[in-house]
């Protein structure tokens, strides 16, 4: 197909698609150009491992015209204000959710929305006079921000403090059952009151919302404050990530002949390439792309260029290793249900691990010139592949295995990760038994932890957020306000999402 | 000795006590009520051998005159349960309470308690004591659920550990009692007193079930027995089970689920007398 073919064909079909809303149509026809233009040059070698499904770009494009995470320093905005958008720091509780909700307009991401809305309950806690108005106030907030960021991987992080705000939020979240935001609680059971934990709890087993970050752990990730960004991102306040790019560790098994393979040849490759495929990225970003040049988030301060990093993305290891242990005439060994093939993982993990700390990069400072690497929770069009270092749908074992499982490769993940688990609806009645679950958890060395209950309209995909009856809505073929729909429906279709083993508790 | 026999553990329960808890079900009781909902759960095998003949996989076999199961044989259809003629199960392991103590060590950082249930639980008061005595070293919060026909006014040992007891009053009314657990309810009342005092009863549970049992009575006797210590702050709950026909035997299979109205009604009556804590499930 000749290039200008391909560009009709790749318009065409968004321009005639009835189950698109505008904004979407919109943002998918400005992902176009990307595809076809090279604004830096992948290293030697890329294109093959992008095209055997090892490596993958994540659909960024290769002339970005701006960073795929921005985390931007949302306190010191309404403590001075912004000159650009002409606002001044607000005096009270009404004008800090109009400057809030302005400024959110011009913060972009890989997908056009802001992925990062701040700590919430921070901010608004010091403008709260009168709890009656600011139920009122917050309330509508959260209802603009559904309405107006049409995407759930926008994130407002609470505590670890109750405080009223944080209160107000979830009780707001609790009766409007929107997707977006998406929320997380900076968890540290030494800090968060266990009735500030039950009310989260409460939440999730309503909107499968807040997740559980593990604030004791996370809060030493980078020598500055860390937010927690679309789907469980764990990133500098500040800053943000420059790009993700990942690695498919189950592609990477297919190429290999034996484990020895694998660990000295397939990924010493695949994680040079994907390393020196970030870099080229990012300097293009730096050097010649607009956004660190110009934008006035960067100028005034509301991001710094020595506050992000690079995302070094991981799928498949559950399938890597029971293909390796097919491999060895063990497929009786599975990830999660034998120790072998868990012990297997460990070693797989620990060679990455020490492949991407080997890599420097120029532009990783704020962690420690290393890309982070990061469990990544796939893509609608995966099949056979479980997100990060998860145990398969379908595979999963009893829950505190299971949980102790997920708590022993959390830890490689210093960017991210994370487990979800349905539970049944009797655990409605007590949700202080799901925040016991959580503190044994993070005991065990999880880092993040969502859940949701099984008969949740709003439940989560993979990372993200989605209501069932919008799936239902786009698969007739309508349109849906939300874009992470149309991934979640991928996802239901390709992943089963929706056959998760559901806890009973 | 302390081996007991136990129909089931369930490792995570959010509905047997406070917060996540792992709870043991024991095999075995001195109640035999009408709506029992596990009527499995009463008897102990005689090792009559009527379940063998039935068992399509194979899991339970004769061996020098006891019945044996094995659990990775079996498939889960219950007719060695339907075929019983004492309402008791071949699928129960005897246990030592160092084993049980051994799981709780195993599921520690999850739970924060443990229930034993039953069955009877108060029928294996030596393994119950000695399973609370390893929890306690670990921290874990420990209640009964029993159905009160104890006398634990005379046992210390036990209550040492305990912490408390989530006890059934399932008729206040003598005859109506009798009618339906076959059982005099003097002692449970008494538990029902004795516990509330003793700062050692963490909710009360009455299963309604509309036309059969004095239900309301039932609810106004044993709010008026815990109302003075409602109004002096003890925490005390109270659940309403609706009567259910899930489980229970052919002859209670066609009684009807008390509606929503009546629910309101008994939970009103536990309100209005200071109850800090009443549950309709």
């Amino acid at each position: 197909m000749s290039l200008q073919q391909e560009i009709y064909e790749s318009t065409m079909r968004i321009a005639t698609d009835t189950s698109l809303t505008h904004e979407q149509a919109m943002m998918n026809l400005s992902k176009i150009p990307g595809q076809f233009v090279y604004g830096f040059t992948p290293p030697e070698g890329y294109d093959r491992l992008l095209a055997s499904g090892v490596l993958s770009d994540l659909g960024e494009g290769y002339a970005p015209i701006c960073p795929r995470y921005l985390l931007p320093d949302y306190e010191l905005f309404l403590e001075k204000g912004c000159r650009f958008l002409r606002i001044d720091p607000p005096k009270d509780l009404f004008e800090a959710i109009e400057a809030l909700k302005m400024f959110y307009r011009h913060v972009p991401s890989i997908t056009n929305f802001p992925v990062y809305l701040g700590r919430l309950d921070r901010l608004l806690q010091p403008f709260i006079r009168d709890e009656e108005q600011a139920r009122y106030l917050i309330r509508h907030f959260l209802t603009f921000l559904d309405r107006t960021i049409s995407d759930s991987y926008a994130h407002a992080n609470i505590g670890p403090e109750a405080t009223l705000a944080g209160e107000i939020l979830l009780d707001c979240d609790y009766e409007l059952q929107n997707a977006t935001p998406s929320i997380t609680l900076l968890y540290d059971p030494e800090i968060t009151p266990d009735a500030f934990a039950a009310r989260c709890a409460r939440n999730d087993l309503a909107c499968a919302k807040p997740s559980f970050a593990n604030d004791r752990v996370y809060r030493q990730a980078y020598r500055v404050p860390y937010g927690v960004a679309s789907c469980y991102n764990v990133l500098p306040v500040g800053g943000g990530a420059f790009t993700l790019a990942r690695l498919n560790l189950k592609a990477a098994a297919d190429q290999a002949k034996d484990i020895e393979d694998l660990l000295e040849r397939v990924l010493p490759e695949a994680v040079r390439l994907n390393c020196a495929f970030m870099d080229a990225k990012i300097a293009f970003l730096i050097e010649k792309s607009l956004f660190f040049k110009a934008n006035f988030l960067v100028q005034e301060g509301f991001l710094r260029l020595d506050r992000f990093t690079g995302m070094f993305g991981v799928v498949g290891l559950a399938e890597c290793v029971n293909r390796l242990e097919a491999l060895s005439g063990r497929a009786d060994l599975r990830y999660g249900h034998s120790g072998e093939a868990d012990a297997l993982a460990h070693r797989v993990m620990r060679r990455l691990t020490e492949l991407v700390n080997a890599y420097q990069s120029p532009y990783c400072a704020v962690s420690g010139g290393r890309f982070s690497l990061h469990a990544q929770v796939g893509l609608d069009t995966d099949i056979g592949v479980s997100s990060g270092a998860r145990i398969p749908i379908g595979d999963e074992i009893a829950l505190y295995e299971h949980l102790r499982h997920a708590g022993q490769f959390h830890p490689y993940f210093h960017s991210g990760v994370g487990d979800i688990f349905p539970f049944e609806v009797t655990a409605k009645k007590n949700p202080e038994s799901l925040v016991d679950i959580v503190k044994g958890a993070f005991s065990v060395g999880m880092r993040y932890f969502s859940a949701y209950a099984d008969d949740s309209d709003v439940i989560r995909i993979t990372g993200y957020l989605v209501k069932k009856s919008d799936i239902e809505k786009l698969a007739r073929g309508e349109a849906v306000q939300q874009d992470n729909v149309i991934w979640g429906l991928g996802e239901v279709r390709n992943s089963h999402i929706l056959e998760r083993k559901v806890r009973s508790l | 000795m302390s081996a007991a026999p136990v129909n089931r553990i369930i490792p995570y329960s959010s509905v047997d006590g406070p917060g996540n808890r792992t709870v043991f079900f024991f095999q075995g009781c001195n109640f035999n009520c009408g709506y029992c909902h596990n009527p499995e759960t009463i008897g102990l095998c005689s090792n009559c051998g009527a379940c063998v003949s039935v068992c399509p996989t194979g899991a339970i076999r004769m061996e020098d005159g006891v019945v044996r199961y094995r659990r990775e044989v079996c498939c889960g259809c219950d007719a060695c349960l339907c075929a019983c003629p004492r309402s008791a199960s071949p699928k129960v392991d005897w246990m030592e309470p160092e084993e049980g103590i051994e799981l709780l060590r195993q599921y520690r950082p999850f739970i924060r308690g443990v229930t034993v249930s039953g069955g009877e639980c108060t029928l294996r008061r030596a393994f119950v004591i000695r399973l609370f005595e390893g929890a306690k070293e670990m921290g874990l919060h420990t209640l009964m659920d029993s159905n009160g026909n104890y006398d634990f006014s005379a046992d210390e040992p036990l209550l040492r550990v305990c912490d408390g007891v989530m006890l059934d009053v399932k008729c206040v009314n003598a005859k109506a009692h009798r009618a339906l657990t076959g059982r005099e309810n003097d002692l449970v009342l008494k538990s029902l007193s004795f516990l509330a005092s003793a700062g050692k009863l963490e909710e009360v549970r009455t299963v309604v079930v509309p036309d059969l049992l004095p239900n309301e009575d039932t609810v106004r006797r044993v709010c008026e027995k815990l109302s003075p210590h409602w109004r002096q702050g003890a925490r005390i709950g109270y659940k309403l089970i609706r009567f259910r026909p899930l489980g229970v035997r052919a002859n209670y299979r066609s009684v009807a689920v008390p509606d929503m109205q009546t629910m309101d009604a008994l939970s009103r009556i536990a309100l209005d007398a200071g109850c800090p804590r009443v549950l309709v499930v």
